[in-house]
């Protein structure tokens, strides 16, 4: 049997300050673990988001990312003949012609500008994408007008509709500020392809063409059917898989998050094990007592381990408490497929606040070990002797 | 009657400072059930060492401690925390309350280890407490409590699991002398009363006087009955006493 569980909270509790530090250190620790693993799950949320399952996006060979991609104008018009695509209410092809490049703009972060995603394409490029306008209209064939994503607009002072901003050959006129959920459609700018394709000097080609598959039956057999064209030069891959991959620029944060809360663990760790240590030596009577009235070895190993897992248990409950507000913290992290910022909100779900607890209660557990160990193993007068 | 503590041959040797020191040199003691014994003699004449062996606090270094007849060299150390926890009482010079819990709790914690539902773990401890007089003391920490009243406690605590037979270490050695002709009362009532065999470890004559038999320990060595240490012969006998222990009343 254990000894009380009362015994170790109120222990905990006399001694408030010792207490309250060591907590601090685990919480902290498991806050920054929970705050790097929301940004990758926000990340991946809005990278999830901006895919559509039926999609396939087509590069040329060899490419893996828009950005250093061309598909030309002969092989798009091969590409929507292709069979298995779904047709519009119209009965047009759903198929996409892209060009996808970036323009700086000045944030107030960043005075000196980031890149942002400018990508040019024809209304069924909008009919494939689950967007819809907040404001304004949107842009004009033949006009150099774009329409910007809802973080964009929000993020960049000049992204304002009515405002004019450049890239390409001149300025462009913001008509419209559109919303495509939590993707990563938010973090661009939409224009006309010809417009945009003409400011590039890429009138006979684009960046990428984008299919719709009938059914998910389908899908792969379109992708093969592209892939084993031998008049293309061109790979395809889901638009799910695509951007699965840009999931990938928040690895380094990631990594250097879980970096801090280790090391920032590894010294709590010790904290941990010195109060439990400290409380070993000051409880030396207690644990003679409790032994002479007939508690085992074990129970006494267990009730000290108790009280290192109960506070570091706790204090990941706080780390996991600080962290929640981070649900509402919008970002950017730029991306290394891109070369763009993409905007995300941190996603702090149950799986990270569960990854918190866990991390926090392993802190415990083995901060508390070796000093739960000492307790366990004093022999009875010794410890009755102890101060 | 039925033997309850029987040490063979008993000794114990430690070192201190790199010396060898003989704390217990080959004791044989006895006691039967419902007997009160008061072990005297001056510090350092090996009384603590014979209580601690006895209740398997430490181990001899030859002989033989039998508990009920049980051997207790036989058991491992989780039988012998079990074993502790069945059949003896301990209470401490300095009470050792758990300072962070209640007197109920307190007297709560060795039903712990016993198959007792929360209920009747709170029904017998609270039984305990009102046995020793502190029925309205339950939910007081021990820094609410005066030293009688902690040692009172302690009592509790030592007799709640209802064990074969009590050992008390200097029990009134932190006590003033109201207080600790209270917890000796106490113990007599639990004697003659109860019928508790109890073990009482004390260097005061005092003390002694309440028990019904009293041996001495001198150097290592248990006296036989009647003898008293040299040293000790200038000072009044605690049987000498012109008042009557309630013990002695009893039996007369």
């Amino acid at each position: 049997m254990m000894v009380p569980l009362s015994y170790n909270t109120r222990n905990l509790l006399v001694r408030k300050t010792t207490t309250l530090m060591t907590a601090s250190g685990i919480a902290l620790s498991v806050a920054i673990l929970v705050a790097s693993l929301a940004l990758v799950e926000g990340l991946s949320t809005v990278f999830a988001n901006t895919a559509n399952p039926l999609q396939l996006l087509v590069l040329r060979k060899g490419g893996d990312s828009e950005l250093g991609s061309t598909v030309s104008t002969e092989d798009f018009e091969i590409l929507r003949s292709v069979s298995g695509i779904a047709n519009d209410q119209a009965g047009q092809p759903l198929a996409s012609q892209e060009l996808v490049n970036v323009a700086n703009l000045p944030s107030s972060d960043n005075p000196k500008g980031m890149n942002v995603t400018v990508r040019g394409l024809s209304p069924v490029g909008i009919e494939m994408r689950n967007v819809h306008l907040l404001a304004g209209c949107w842009f004009q064939a033949g006009k150099r007008e774009v329409v910007v994503g809802k973080a964009v607009s929000q993020r960049y002072p000049s992204a304002r509709i009515g405002n004019h901003i450049r890239f390409g050959k001149g300025d462009w006129e913001i008509t419209g500020v559109m919303d495509g959920g939590q993707s990563a459609l938010n973090s661009e700018i939409w224009g006309d392809f010809n417009q945009i394709s003409g400011d590039y000097n890429r009138q006979d080609s684009s960046s990428s063409v984008l299919l719709r598959a009938t059914d998910p039956v389908s899908l792969d057999a379109l992708k093969h059917s592209v892939e084993d064209d031998p008049r293309l030069n061109a790979s395809a891959m889901t638009e799910r898989d695509y951007y699965q991959k840009q999931t990938a620029s928040g690895a380094p944060l990631e990594f250097l998050g879980i970096l801090v809360s280790v090391i920032m663990a590894i010294g709590s760790g010790f904290a941990t094990a010195n109060i439990m240590y400290a409380a070993v030596v000051r409880r030396g009577k207690e644990i003679g007592t409790l032994k002479t009235l007939g508690f085992s070895e074990g129970s006494i190993l267990l009730s000290f381990l108790s009280e290192s897992v109960l506070l570091s248990g706790l204090a990941g409950a706080l780390g996991c408490v600080i962290a929640l507000p981070l649900n509402w913290v919008t970002t950017g992290v730029g991306s290394t497929t891109s070369f763009s910022e993409i905007a995300f909100r941190f996603h702090v779900d149950a799986a990270a606040l569960l990854a918190g607890l866990i991390f926090a209660v392993v802190l415990g557990a083995a901060g508390g070990a070796l000093p739960a160990r000492a307790a366990a193993r004093k022999e009875i007068l010794n410890a009755l002797r102890e101060a | 009657m039925e033997v309850v503590i029987e040490t063979r041959e008993l000794s114990k040797d430690y070192m201190r400072d790199e010396n060898p020191v003989t704390a217990l040199k080959g004791v044989d003691l006895r006691m039967t059930g419902g007997e009160f014994l008061a072990l005297m003699g001056p510090s350092g004449s090996g009384k603590s060492t014979l209580l601690h062996l006895i209740a398997a606090m430490d181990r001899p270094s030859s002989g033989e401690v039998l508990v009920l007849g049980q051997d207790l060299r036989a058991l491992g150390k989780r039988e012998l925390a079990r074993w502790r926890n069945r059949h003896i009482g301990f209470i401490f010079q300095a009470f050792n309350l758990i300072p962070v819990l209640t007197a109920l709790e307190n007297v709560m914690l060795p039903l712990k280890l016993t198959g007792l539902r929360a209920k009747q773990q709170l029904e017998h401890a609270t039984t305990a407490l009102e046995l020793v007089g502190l029925g309205d003391r339950l939910h007081h920490f021990p820094r609410q409590l005066s030293g009688g009243q902690e040692q009172r406690v302690a009592i509790a605590r030592a007799i709640v699991t209802d064990p074969d037979f009590i050992l008390a270490d200097e029990l009134t050695g932190n006590l003033d002398a109201s207080s600790a002709n209270d917890v000796l009362a106490l113990l007599c009532a639990l004697n003659s009363g109860h019928r508790k065999t109890i073990l009482m470890v004390t260097h005061d004559p005092h003390a002694a006087h309440y028990a019904r038999t009293t041996r001495y320990l001198d150097k290592g060595v248990l006296l036989p009955e009647g003898q008293v240490p040299q040293d000790w012969m200038a000072a009044p006998l605690p049987h000498a006493s012109a008042a009557m222990s309630p013990a002695q009343m009893q039996s007369h």
